[in-house]
């Protein structure tokens, strides 16, 4: 996988910081207020809270969709288009493109001929197991399936960190399981570093090392909890008792956060 | 990574009661749709000739059929040409009524500058009804073709271009996201995102302004009214009426409209074939 940074082989070396970070919308909407977080190689990171606490202006911030009222977001090394993945809620295809063009579409952004990417593409598709599909049209795939593909457009450029805004909330919760299986599988497979907003505690357990409780009113963080549990995990994690032990942290601390937005 | 959903199920292969009184719901409405307009056409064709005979109606009041027939055919060569000349106003509006409202469009979405300062004046010229402007061009506009397809144009132009406008805004925001952050340009957001999502609202606009044109070239065929060498069927219906030649201008009628259900149908068609692959409004549905 092509890097373009000057960063040392130590699997741990940081890629994003964001120090004290405001967004204020119109002056009195404090989306977020003083947040810090240092997003380093390789980490599974949860932004869990409740709803309007800014995990959603947190990943725009991020992409650079929004700019900061006050503090500071950096990369290490040179940032470049493609060094960010982008999963929404909604798989935001292109209907009118088939599932080969629409994973293409980063590529083909920076100027790349289908012929010239066609086995990254396919590459992308076989990591999410719709090989086959690359000639449908979105509307011939089921929610599921369309989530694959907007994780394997997400991928396709390598990027260094992939962003995921409640990717898997509108599916239900056999599939969701599925992709969960699947997303750390993935993880496993290419060690990517992800950022995952979720409203799920058992979700963000599941997948996350890092998991970031939020507080809304002002938006900001109120506590960091470690899931120092060993990947790969699998299904048997589900049932363990150190997998509950977590969920009940963190539930709790985000039962904190709910007091404290009310 | 292997698991996948299976693909959507095709035809089901086991039958019960609903399945079966779908599969006639939809037999009928299939041959319906064509069967009843045609026994409906039959009857008032039927009708119209029973009353012109039974009521020995003059043929200079109200023709029957087969007169209007008739004439038809003795008149082919005469309201062919006319037709030839009419259809090739409506399509000369109607090309440049696309270059027009695209252009436009694309322009308009591009420059916001421009939309504020130009969008005002497209509305406007399309509330003026065109009988009012038409006498106006053919005063200033020397070739009577140019006069003739400008006025069908300003007919025609505005539900393409208010349409286009429409879709070229109407983007998936979460994809417009997608585009910034993949560092899209302009170009590159209009060419593949914006375009193909403008798609099926031009092509709604387009079905509107095939119409539109050929009303819009009648219409000004009326205003223009002079005869002679390359008139068009609206100037046959006049003289046609002047000299009480109603057969006549049944006829001319009937090749007008005529002319206007294939327009609709070939641009429907066109609309079904582009958007058959992914667009909602083509796609088939069980009722
Ligand atoms: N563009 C905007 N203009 C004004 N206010 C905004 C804007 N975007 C977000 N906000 C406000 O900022 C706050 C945080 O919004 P955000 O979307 O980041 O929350 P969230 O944690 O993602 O919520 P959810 O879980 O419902 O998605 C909310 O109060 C929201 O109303
Ligand atoms: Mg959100």
């Amino acid at each position: 996988m092509p890097q373009t940074t000057t960063q040392q082989p130590d699997s741990r070396a940081w890629i994003l910081r964001m120090e004290g970070v405001d967004k204020t919308f119109g002056g009195t909407v404090h989306a977020l207020s003083g947040m810090s977080l240092q997003v380093n190689q390789g980490d599974f990171i949860s932004l869990l809270g409740p709803s309007g606490c800014g995990k959603s202006t947190a990943l725009r911030l991020i992409a650079d969709l929004l700019h900061p009222t006050r503090g500071r977001i950096t990369w290490s090394g040179d940032h470049d288009v493609g060094d960010l993945g982008v999963v929404f809620q909604e798989p935001t295809l292109m209907p009118w493109a088939t599932v080969a063009q629409n994973v293409w579409m980063p590529l083909r952004l920076r100027g790349k001929s289908y012929h010239a990417v066609r086995d990254d593409v396919l590459e992308a598709l076989r990591l999410v197991g719709l090989e086959k599909f690359q000639t449908a049209y979105p509307r011939e795939l089921s929610g599921g399936m369309k989530m694959r593909v907007s994780i394997a457009r997400s991928m396709v450029t390598h990027p260094r960190l992939i962003l995921m805004d409640e990717p898997f909330a509108a599916l239900d919760e056999i599939t969701r399981f599925r992709l969960n299986n699947d997303l750390l599988a993935l993880k496993q497979k290419i060690g990517c570093t992800v950022i995952f907003v979720t409203h799920s505690v058992f979700e963000s357990v599941f997948l996350s090392d890092r998991i970031v409780v939020m507080a809304a009113r002002p938006g900001r963080v109120i506590r960091e909890l470690a899931v120092d549990e060993p990947y790969p995990r699998d299904e048997s994690f589900r049932t363990s008792p150190e997998y509950a032990a977590h969920c009940r942290e963190a539930s709790a601390a985000l039962h904190a956060a709910m007091d404290q937005a009310a | 990574m292997s698991l996948v959903e299976d693909p959507p199920a095709g035809a089901p292969d086991i039958v019960d009661a609903d399945e079966v009184r779908r599969a006639r719901a939809r037999r009928i409405e299939r041959i319906g749709k064509w069967l009843l307009p045609v026994a409906v056409l039959v009857v008032m064709i039927f009708l119209w000739d029973r009353i012109v005979v039974w009521n020995a109606i003059p043929h200079y009041i109200l023709p029957g059929p087969g007169a209007v027939f008739e004439t038809l055919i003795e008149d082919r060569a005469m309201l062919f040409s006319a037709l030839l000349v009419t259809l090739q106003i409506t399509m000369l509006a109607l090309a440049a009524a696309v270059l027009g409202g695209v252009g436009l469009a694309i322009l308009f979405n591009q420059s916001r500058w421009f939309e504020m300062s130009f969008y005002p004046y497209a509305v406007i010229l399309q509330v003026t009804p065109v009988v009012a402007i038409a006498p106006l061009i053919m005063i200033y506009v020397d070739n009577r073709i140019a006069a003739l397809v400008l006025c069908a144009w300003l007919v025609a132009f505005f539900p393409i271009l208010a349409n286009t406008t429409l879709g070229l805004h109407s983007a998936d925001h979460n994809l417009r996201d997608l585009f910034r952050i993949y560092g899209a340009t302009r170009w590159q957001r209009l060419r593949y995102l914006q375009i193909p999502s403008a798609l099926p609202y031009f092509l709604a606009g387009l079905r509107i302004a095939g119409g539109l044109s050929l009303i819009g070239a009648v219409v000004a065929e009326f205003v223009a009214g002079t005869g002679g060498m390359g008139s068009g069927l609206a100037f046959r219906i006049l003289e046609a009426g002047y000299r009480l030649n109603i057969a006549r201008m049944f006829a001319a009628l009937l090749l007008v409209a005529g002319t206007g259900v294939i327009i609709f149908a070939g641009l429907s068609f066109l609309s079904h074939m582009l958007l058959r692959k992914w667009h909602e409004s083509a796609l088939k549905r069980d009722r």
